[in-house]
């Protein structure tokens, strides 16, 4: 089976996001990158499912040339091969960023012949644009469900489950398909010092993007009106249980 | 007059209360810019028409076609593409739900349209708006520029309602052209889960974070959880460490709660989490560290160890209940 996975660079931020003085992206000083959790589960899922049916599995992320720390922590928890679309950092769209993300898996294909299973995050952690999978599953012509927390391959069969209020929906899919994963699909696995070793020498196979912009423009960033608050502290030990219950008392929760 | 279309999300022929909020948005922008509010419903009609124009709707397409009988993003999304061609809205919006945003990204995907996902303020012209990012920790404003606007609104940004004056809700049928390779994506089998008490209807949830320690110290939680009637939930650390299923996870990668009460125990109150539990109408926070951002933005808190504080609200609750 040959599996490709799409990650995206973003920051981490901690207690709150700070917005740069220009208002055009996240503060980044004193901030690491990672991608989206939804993320990070296709990985594991890629990963998993590589080493019950053999094959190799391959991530690409279209972003900033420092998103190879993304494409190398994919790769010391066991995913084969990387491909980095180096595009300056600068903000694409979702029709944009899918234009040059179906070009590159065009291009990869014709190469080396199609990937059985696609998957994307249900959507990036900065940006949730909700859609950059979809659009490309459209172009590329192939099935595709978002929100999926389970997926087994049953030979050219792709089942994937995806949780509802009420229970679960199940989606059977021929191969090769496209899926938007959702954190839970797995526990991801944390990299072992061998894994990490290994993925310095993985290559980096680059692609160039080329794409026009689509018809979203960002104009700026802000944050949300905060909650302020004036905390009552209603003890520092066990003897503010009695203030705690009157409080659910009060809130007619007991 | 050119209309705003609304696509109905439902499930098994029942109107899902997203698209209330959908509705709601559609009547007072509409309203703001001169259109007509329509409504699409793919698959069984059952009485939605009616809902749509008590919360609004002038008009109700139905597409009726065999293959959306049941839910398929892409059946779905090509229903809607096709309406879109055939009706030429003006705007055309969804509830950001995972249904509503799928459905749009397919229809936008097909007519190489740009969507705006999870709108919070749309102008009346619908050229300018404010949407979410990062699970609405931070707000973007956008232009857009295109000849149909396909947009969400994010869940919960408008209040539901009906309308003071309705709609005619007139129905009108649609018959989509749509392949049989559709049926690809369309639902094969459902698990009904047993219905209780979930975690976005919970009255009181109690969250446990990393300072619970470890799996097992989860037990006293979960008695007070019992005893108020409410659920456990958590943060990501804990997902993370495998002491709780992701089920339980709060948060922008989880699950939204808005209980009458959230007790945030031993969480730091990371703005991923903290999105998720914002909507909470009271919060209590129990954390060791008094400048933690759960304290600072809570309501209530109690700076101490949750272990031995949690075994004491639990006596309380029992003495005063009785037991
Ligand atoms: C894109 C993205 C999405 C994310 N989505 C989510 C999400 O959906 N949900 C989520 O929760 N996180 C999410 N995170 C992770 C988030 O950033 C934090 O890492 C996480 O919420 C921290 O969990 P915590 O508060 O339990 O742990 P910590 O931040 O380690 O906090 C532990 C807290 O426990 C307190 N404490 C320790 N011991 C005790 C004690 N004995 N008694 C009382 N208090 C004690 C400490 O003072 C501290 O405040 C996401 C991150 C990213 C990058
Ligand atoms: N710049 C990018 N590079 C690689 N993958 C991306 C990029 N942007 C989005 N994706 C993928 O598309 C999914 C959905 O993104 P979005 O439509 O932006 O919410 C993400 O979870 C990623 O898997």
């Amino acid at each position: 089976m040959r599996i490709l996975t799409l990650i995206k660079r973003v920051p981490a931020p901690g207690a709150r996001i700070n917005v740069t003085d220009d208002e055009q992206s996240v503060n980044t000083a004193n901030l690491g990158f990672t991608m989206s959790p939804h993320e990070e589960c296709a990985v594991e899922g890629a990963v998993q499912l590589i080493e019950q049916h053999g094959g190799e599995s391959t991530v690409l992320t279209l972003g900033p040339a420092e998103a190879e720390e993304q494409l190398r922590y994919a790769a010391s928890i066991g995913i084969n091969n990387a491909v980095l679309m180096d595009n300056g950092g600068e903000d694409w769209d979702p029709q944009r960023t899918a234009k040059a993300i179906g070009d590159a898996i065009e291009q990869l294909e014709a190469e080396d012949g199609p990937f059985d299973l696609i998957l994307f995050g249900n959507e990036s952690a900065d940006s949730g644009g909700f859609q950059v999978g979809v659009r490309v599953a459209h172009r590329l012509d192939r099935p595709m469900v978002n929100g999926i927390k389970g997926i087994d391959v049953e030979g050219d069969v792709i089942v994937a489950r995806r949780e509802v209020d009420a229970g679960v929906e199940v989606y059977k899919m021929p191969k090769p398909a496209i899926l938007g994963v959702k954190e839970g699909l797995n526990l991801p696995r944390y990299p072992t010092m061998k894994g990490r070793l290994a993925s310095k020498k993985v290559e980096i196979n680059a692609v160039p993007p080329v794409a026009d912009a689509g018809g979203q423009v960002k104009v700026r960033l802000l944050r949300p009106v905060e909650t302020v608050s004036n905390t009552v502290v209603l003890g520092t030990d066990e003897s503010a249980a009695p203030a705690v219950v009157d409080l659910f008392e009060e809130l007619g929760v007991l | 007059m050119s209309s705003v279309l609304v696509l109905v999300e439902s499930d098994q022929g029942a109107m899902a209360p997203a698209t209330h909020e959908a509705l709601a948005f559609a009547r007072d922008f509409a309203a703001a810019a001169g259109l007509a509010v329509h409504a699409l419903v793919c698959g069984t009609e059952s009485g939605m028409a009616v809902e749509a124009g008590a919360h609004g709707a002038a008009s109700v397409h139905v597409a009726d076609h065999p293959l959306l009988d049941d839910y398929g993003p892409e059946a779905w999304g090509e229903t809607l593409a096709q309406a879109i061609t055939q009706y030429a809205p003006a705007v055309v919006v969804a509830c950001g739900t995972d249904r509503g945003n799928e459905v749009m990204a397919q229809a936008a995907a097909r007519l190489d349209l740009p969507f705006v996902a999870n709108c919070t303020e749309v102008e009346p012209g619908a050229t300018e708006m404010t949407r979410t990012q990062w699970g609405g920790s931070l707000l973007e404003q956008v232009t857009l520029d295109a000849s149909t606007r396909m947009l969400s609104v994010a869940p919960h940004a408008f209040e539901g309602s009906l309308a003071a004056v309705p709609g005619a809700g007139m129905m009108d049928m649609f018959a989509p052209v749509l392949d049989d390779s559709l049926s690809r994506t369309k639902i094969v089998d459902r698990v009904v889960l047993s219905s209780g008490i979930t975690l976005s209807t919970a009255p009181v949830v109690i969250g446990g974070g990393r300072g619970v320690g470890s799996a097992e110290a989860y037990a006293p939680l979960e008695e007070l959880a019992e005893l108020l009637g409410g659920r456990v939930g958590c943060s990501r650390a804990v997902t993370n460490n495998g002491w709780r299923p992701h089920s339980d996870q709060v948060g922008q990668t989880g699950t939204r709660i808005a209980p009458e009460l959230y007790i945030a125990c031993g969480i730091s109150g990371a703005i991923q989490h903290w999105v998720g539990a914002k909507a909470s109408k009271n919060i209590l926070a129990i954390n060791t560290d008094n400048e933690a951002n759960m304290v600072t933005k809570a309501g209530h808190a109690v700076i101490g160890d949750l272990h031995t504080l949690i075994p004491a609200i639990t006596a309380e609750v029992k003495k005063r209940k009785g037991l």
